[in-house]
């Protein structure tokens, strides 16, 4: 089972619910819980991954994730444009008898080699981040990060994916979405068995919620719950939409100085207030009922 | 003409409440233009109660198409594709939109000429007026991609506004993360102010999306929201803003005022004159003079 942990708008307490959610999981002393599975945590916000600095995980495996961008051969090109007429992303560009090829516009998509009349491109890797797997606790851990000044995110977060589900069928994954509703978030969600979106009581909260919501369940028919952090703000705009929508509200965390306290220190919600373990289990009991079909 | 750009790394520090509150203070001493890039969860326009005055369609990519009718089904489009947007299905091939990043490569190679590019309307994008100024913000379909694009869209059609009209500047409202839509947004500006958080996750934030704008030579001043929430926190953020010489030009206090403001659609400088607003105030005048020297 996967799920994927998303809001629409930043900053509304993500990375703090997938985190603990993980770590009641990981402690629950019920056996059905987990059941023999293995529980696995992926970052997904590879701009900005800050769920280490909650888990510290142990990371033992990095890898480079790397585009394939062309490379011309001055002898065998011919400077007929081709390349530069196919290129989509304007990457590639024929200059008299030069070409210059733009690294951080390429796509990786291959089609200027594919389409050379000379065979004058061949690809070589061009490293734009990194993907990291390791342990915290008993739960396997993957994180990616953007190197900065690079633009993709998305190929990063498909080896994030990939490393973090390949292991066998048998898993539990906590997936922690990057905000926002374009494309990045379209990669962390797809093939999700459950979106949870946190969000929190405000009118900013609900406008990027809806979308959220458009992205998770419209476009990709995923079944999506609501978690409403600092509880008690704000009005009554998401309780509202939720109800005319009929989407489920979970879970509700209160606005809570301890909570952000903790947090500001990297101190996971569990820890500072295990309270919530139970609270969490029933959260992910709530998400079990309603992801079957 | 100068620009200034929101940035923050790390989602809901505060990027959107500042911004709103700067265009309210800005206004009353310059003329400006506003502009939201944040294409994906625009917020600017719940506290601006925008007028809408233009709106047009971006289409800012294509999508394949296969026409079933000519399609041979030999299956080029999905060797060539590296994207998995190509499904074969019992025989008969489809391009997932979702998965389809534009890039004409399946085009290119289909023998039989069945594939088709097609225009892909990615979201809308407005012209606005306001009680500050005139906004120009748009709108991403919920999952799209281009959304660096529109993002450009949106900073060219605000300062050919601004350039024509003789405002004095350019006041841009950025998205969260460092990739492709925060690079759109804050190219060629004259100064991005960062609004950072008093966490453990908001410094790791901040000094990535710092990497970022040094690492396209733009200039950057730090304000710290909620700086009174960890003490110890704000004070590493100011040693680090030292440390790289940095101007960290206000540190605004937590107060429930500014959700108060957000709820009733106001910038929290025109809804209350206490604590909040007056460093704003203090924040405003620091900018005004950066942006002048």
């Amino acid at each position: 089972m996967i799920i994927t942990v998303a809001s629409g708008k930043g900053g509304t307490g993500k990375t703090i619910v997938a985190t603990s959610l993980a770590l009641a999981l990981m402690g629950a002393d019920d056996d059905r819980v987990i059941g023999g599975r293995q529980l696995v945590f992926a970052d997904c916000d590879v701009e900005e991954p800050n769920a280490a600095l909650f888990l510290k995980p142990s990371l033992s495996e990095k890898r480079l994730v790397h585009l394939l961008v062309p490379v011309v051969d001055p002898d065998l090109c011919t400077h007929c444009g081709r390349c530069a007429e196919v290129c989509q992303y304007h990457a590639i560009a024929v200059v008299g008898e030069k070409v210059l090829v733009f690294r951080e516009l390429c796509r990786g998509c291959g089609s200027c080699t594919l389409e050379c009349p000379e065979g004058a491109i061949h690809e070589e890797p061009f490293a734009i981040g990194s993907v990291e797997r390791g342990r915290a606790g008993s739960m396997t851990f993957v994180q990616g990060t953007m190197d900065v000044g690079l633009p993709l995110a998305t190929p990063i977060i498909r080896e994030v994916k990939r490393l973090a589900l390949s292991r066998g069928q048998d898993r539990l994954a906590i997936l922690d979405a990057p905000p926002g509703t374009a494309c990045p978030v379209v990669e962390s969600l797809r093939g999700s068995d459950y979106a949870l979106m946190v969000t929190e009581p405000t009118p900013f909260g609900l406008h990027d919620l809806r979308l959220a919501v458009t992205v998770a369940h419209r476009e990709l028919g995923i079944p999506v719950g609501v978690v409403i952090n600092r509880d008690g703000i704000g009005d009554s705009g998401v309780e509202d939409y939720c109800r005319a929508e009929g989407i489920q509200i979970l879970m509700r965390i209160p606005l809570d100085r301890r909570i952000a306290v903790a947090y500001s220190r990297g101190v996971p919600l569990l820890k500072a207030l295990p309270a919530y373990g139970d609270k969490l289990l029933a959260l992910y009991g709530r998400i079990v009922e309603e992801a079957a079909p | 003409m100068k620009q200034v750009v929101i940035l923050s790394g790390k989602g809901g520090t505060g990027k959107t409440s500042v911004a709103a509150s700067l265009a309210h203070l800005a206004s009353q001493d310059v003329s400006i233009v506003l502009a939201d890039a944040d294409v994906d969860a625009a917020n600017l326009e719940l506290v601006l109660a925008p007028k809408e005055m233009e709106q047009h369609t971006f289409s800012g990519g294509k999508e394949a198409i296969i026409l079933p009718e000519l399609c041979t089904a030999c299956g080029r489009c999905l060797e060539a594709c590296r994207f998995d947007a190509v499904l074969n299905e019992n025989g008969v091939y489809r391009v997932d939109p979702i998965g389809c990043e534009g890039c004409a490569s399946c085009f290119y190679q289909c023998p039989a000429g069945a594939i088709e590019m097609q225009d892909c309307a990615s979201g809308l994008w407005f012209r606005s007026e306001t009680r500050f100024g005139p906004l120009f913000h748009a709108h991403l379909y919920p999952g799209q991609e281009n959304s660096g694009k529109l993002v450009s869209m949106v900073r060219q059609q605000a300062s050919v506004w601004a350039a024509e009209h003789g405002a004095d500047h350019v006041i841009i409202d950025g998205p969260p993360g460092i990739g492709c839509p925060v690079i759109a947004a804050s190219g060629g500006v004259h100064l991005a102010l960062l609004v950072a958080e008093p966490t453990v996750p908001g410094v790791h934030d901040l000094e990535r999306v710092l990497a970022t704008t040094e690492h396209f030579r733009i200039p950057a001043a730090v304000v710290v929201n909620k700086f009174d929430i960890n003490l110890e926190q704000t004070a590493k953020i100011a040693a680090f803003c030292r440390s790289r010489e940095i101007p960290l030009v206000a540190c605004l206090p937590f107060d429930t005022v500014v959700t108060e403001a957000m709820v009733q659609g106001q910038p929290v400088t025109v809804f209350s004159e206490g604590a909040v607003s007056r460093e704003l105030q203090r924040l405003w005048d620091a900018l005004r003079e950066m942006l002048a020297g």
